[in-house]
């Protein structure tokens, strides 16, 4: 037969096939790494007074990270009461309506939403909510994370609603009920589970998230629950302690990552759970 | 008779621990044309595949006994080597989306990174493409992509890719069941003049394909070879009931 | 939903009027003296990206391939893919820090090694970091364009004799060209947005970078830091300005980068 240099093909492909494989497998190290330098780090900080008081004036050692902490919580619990039924809705709407003009151009904003910067968001909320009040508030950075909500949500529940059959809805109308119902006590709870998932996803999306905070909820040294005025939150407050030059403030960053890297994939995996029961394509 | 070009003994086909070919005992005779009968998921096509070690490629999948091409141990040879030997043409027309129609017919010698003269690429395209009764009709558009081809045009083309490569046998997987019974007659013609210069395994659904083109019929039924015999005498006096009643429609 | 879109655009529009388009190529970026030349900004902002996307492409690809074509299931495959999940959600903040305290010293180890002033921080450093940020959206674009490609197409290689990397270049890899693309495309958008990692490494020095081992800026990382401390209208606008251009252009390579994958998946 012809001169086929077989050696050497089969040679070169397996060895393309290591040098991939090892790329591939490479990105773990840097990963771990920081995984595991943060728990390093974060555990020995974390204690009673780290999670229930505020943060000493800068030179004085000890103090906490509550005020962060409880920030985080109240921005993040408030944009998502903002976000989810607007996000459901709007998902619900779109599944219903696949050609109307208003379902394209919802389509298309949620498409152009995802890309957008979240630091430009952030400048958006700040001409809406802040400017206009005259002051800084975790309400606006509520409605700037919620902003960034939306998309996911909107999706996850569309695409959720889409995969189901047909057929289930005809039961509901055969059965008598007017369309909407069939839509709300019918296909929504079918797929709550899915929707769930879409609903734990955005929140992990957006709980490490802080540009969108830097020009609205600005942060605040002290323990508020008032919304309407400035709130701490974890990754503001990582972001101020981590870039200053102090190593007591540093202390108190590593814990507060510790924490919230462990919140945010604590969330993951329970998405990943909830997805797993249904299958939802995000 | 002369050595059998393809010779199988005990041979066996499995997916993970599904016994799909069993104890499959055959020698197809060069310079033939070997129809592969028998009913949907009778092991047929997966049998076929196992000639050209393309069953392998499956994750799970198995197989043992002899395979012999021309006396050699296909499953003792480099499946590349195999491969180059026993060319494959599919069900559904499959030329490379990328590549011209010149390029499609030489892809075999391209992709093992055979280096061929100007001279010798188109001698080789030419001949393939006539062997394939395509020359004429694409001559003038050469170098143009293959997708503007009809079905029929386009798994011509893909015989032409795979005889480009010289095998001493030609597998085809139910060529013709995406086709037109216009491209399906063409076809057909072909496996005539085929046959002068490969030997020719055909799985096929289509009885009456398998009456026209045949000299050899194989009846596959639940994985194991049922009756293999000159394709007259299968059809006119199968020895086995159940070929009768695949032949006679009791199933299909 | 869409008026949010509308207002969007409308509101950031009115901050461009006052300083006209010779802002792109100023280069001095002085609120002292009220001259504002965004193209410092812009000079970081695609150095980094690209710089990023440069380093972060072969590990995509080679992620794409090692799930879309040689291990799509089994055990390993999961892991990796978990992995590259966890990669995504990892807040960036997180990621600035860490490359505060670890990386930057070992860059500037790096820096002494090659006779440059060793800042540490600086565009390679914060190149560093987004490349690896952005590694998961390559990776998993390239491994959803994989798996659609036919597997009778691949068979026909096979059966002409190919080895597994021979079909994977032939065959896999023209076939995903367009989607491949795309995968590029949407992690530079990511890039060119991405905000506080960039910021905590990268130096912030309002100047033209004078090489990629020294400090710069993005146009999100001045944003990011001088935003509240602008005091009057035309600072505030220049950075209004520059958050304007910013999302002009991710929202441009994004909407081309999803436009390609509906072809590509509607063929």
């Amino acid at each position: 037969m012809r001169n086929v240099n077989i050696k050497y093909r089969v040679a070169k492909s397996k060895s393309i096939q290591i040098i991939i494989v090892m790329l591939a497998f490479i990105v773990i190290l840097p990963l771990l790494a920081i995984i595991l330098y943060i728990f390093k780090e974060g555990a020995t900080k974390i204690n009673w007074t780290f999670l229930t008081k505020i943060p000493k004036p800068v030179g004085e050692a000890g103090g906490g990270i509550v005020n962060a902490l409880l920030g985080s919580a109240i921005i993040v619990f408030v944009a998502s009461i903002i976000a989810i039924p607007i996000g459901i809705f709007t998902g619900i709407y779109l599944s219903e309506n696949k050609t109307s003009k208003l379902a394209y151009w919802s389509r298309l904003s949620v498409d152009i939403l995802q890309g957008v910067p979240s630091i430009v968001i952030g400048i958006v909320v700040y001409f809406w909510l802040v400017k206009p009040f005259g002051t800084f508030s975790s309400l606006s950075g509520s409605a700037a994370l919620a902003i960034m909500m939306l998309p996911i949500l909107i999706r996850s529940t569309e695409e959720t609603l889409k995969m189901i059959p047909f057929s289930l809805k005809e039961a509901g109308l055969a059965l008598g009920l007017p369309y909407h119902k069939v839509i709300l006590r019918v296909i929504v709870p079918c797929g709550v589970s899915g929707i769930l998932s879409g609903v734990i996803l955005s929140i992990a999306r957006i709980a490490g998230e802080t540009a969108p905070l830097l020009f609205t909820a600005f942060g605040n040294p002290y323990l508020s629950y008032n919304i309407l005025k400035p709130m701490h939150s974890l990754p503001l407050l990582i972001f101020n302690y981590a870039t200053s030059p102090y190593d007591d403030w540093h202390n108190l960053a590593w814990g507060a990552a510790l924490i919230l890297l462990t919140t945010v994939l604590l969330l993951n995996i329970i998405t990943k759970l909830t997805t797993k029961r249904w299958n939802v394509q995000l | 008779m002369e050595r059998p070009v393809i010779k199988s003994v005990n041979f066996n086909a499995f997916f993970g621990t599904n016994h799909v070919v069993k104890n499959v005992n055959i020698e197809i005779p060069k310079h033939n044309a070997i129809a592969v009968m028998g009913p949907s998921g009778c092991g047929k096509t997966t049998y076929l595949r196992c000639i050209n070690r393309l069953h392998e490629l499956t994750a799970g999948a198995t197989s043992n006994g002899e395979m012999l091409l021309n006396g050699e141990e296909v499953y003792g040879m480099h499946p590349i080597f195999a491969r180059l030997k026993i060319g494959m043409v599919f069900q559904r027309p499959n030329p490379f989306p990328n590549l011209s129609i010149y390029d499609n017919v030489i892809a075999g010698y391209k992709l093992n990174g055979l280096k061929l003269s100007k001279a010798e690429k188109d001698n080789i395209v030419e001949q393939s493409l006539t062997k394939a009764a395509l020359w004429n009709e694409v001559k003038d558009s050469i170098h143009k992509k293959g997708t503007f081809l009809s079905g029929g045009q386009q798994q011509r083309l893909c015989i032409a890719r795979a005889i480009a490569m010289e095998p001493e046998v030609l597998l085809l997987d139910e060529p013709t069941s995406a086709l037109d019974p216009i491209s399906t007659s063409s076809i057909e013609e072909l496996f005539h003049d085929l046959k002068k210069n490969y030997t020719l395994i055909v799985v096929t659904h289509n009885m009456q394909q398998a009456a026209r083109v045949s000299d050899k019929t194989a009846f596959f039924y639940m994985g194991e070879l049922v009756e293999y015999d000159d394709t007259k005498t299968m059809f006119t006096n199968p020895k086995d009931t159940r070929t009768q009643n695949y032949i006679t429609g009791r199933f299909s | 939903m869409a008026c949010m879109f509308l207002t969007l655009v409308i509101h950031s529009m009115p901050s461009i009027r006052s300083l006209g388009i010779s802002f792109f190529w100023g280069k001095t970026w002085d609120p002292i003296t009220n001259v504002y030349g965004g193209f410092p900004f812009l000079i970081g902002t695609l150095l980094t990206s690209f710089l990023a996307l440069i380093i972060s492409v072969p590990f995509s690809f080679s992620i794409a391939v090692y799930l879309g074509e040689y291990q799509p299931t089994g055990w390993l495959s999961n892991l990796l893919k978990n992995i590259v999940e966890i990669i995504a959600a990892v807040p960036s903040v997180i990621y600035g820090f860490w490359g505060l305290i670890v990386l930057v010293p070992l860059v500037q180890a790096l820096e002494i090694k090659f006779g440059v002033l060793p800042y540490g921080i600086g565009i390679f450093t914060a190149s560093l970091i987004l490349a690896l940020m952005i590694i998961p959206y390559g990776a998993s674009l390239g491994r959803e364009m994989m798996r659609m490609v036919p597997a009778h197409l691949k068979e026909a290689a096979y059966s002409l004799g190919a080895t597994r990397f021979e079909v994977i270049k032939n065959v896999v890899i023209p076939y995903t060209k367009s989607g491949l693309f795309a995968g590029v495309l949407l992690s530079l958008g990511r890039a060119l947005g991405e905000t506080m990692a960039v910021t905590m490494v990268i130096g912030n020095a309002n100047m033209m970078p004078t090489s990629i081992f020294g400090p710069g800026n993005t146009m999100a990382s001045v944003i990011a830091n001088e935003f509240t401390e602008a005091d009057h209208t035309l600072y505030l606008s220049a950075l209004i300005e520059l958050g304007l251009f910013l999302f002009l252009v991710t929202v441009v390579i994004n909407m081309v980068g999803k436009r390609i994958i509906k072809k590509f998946t509607n063929e």
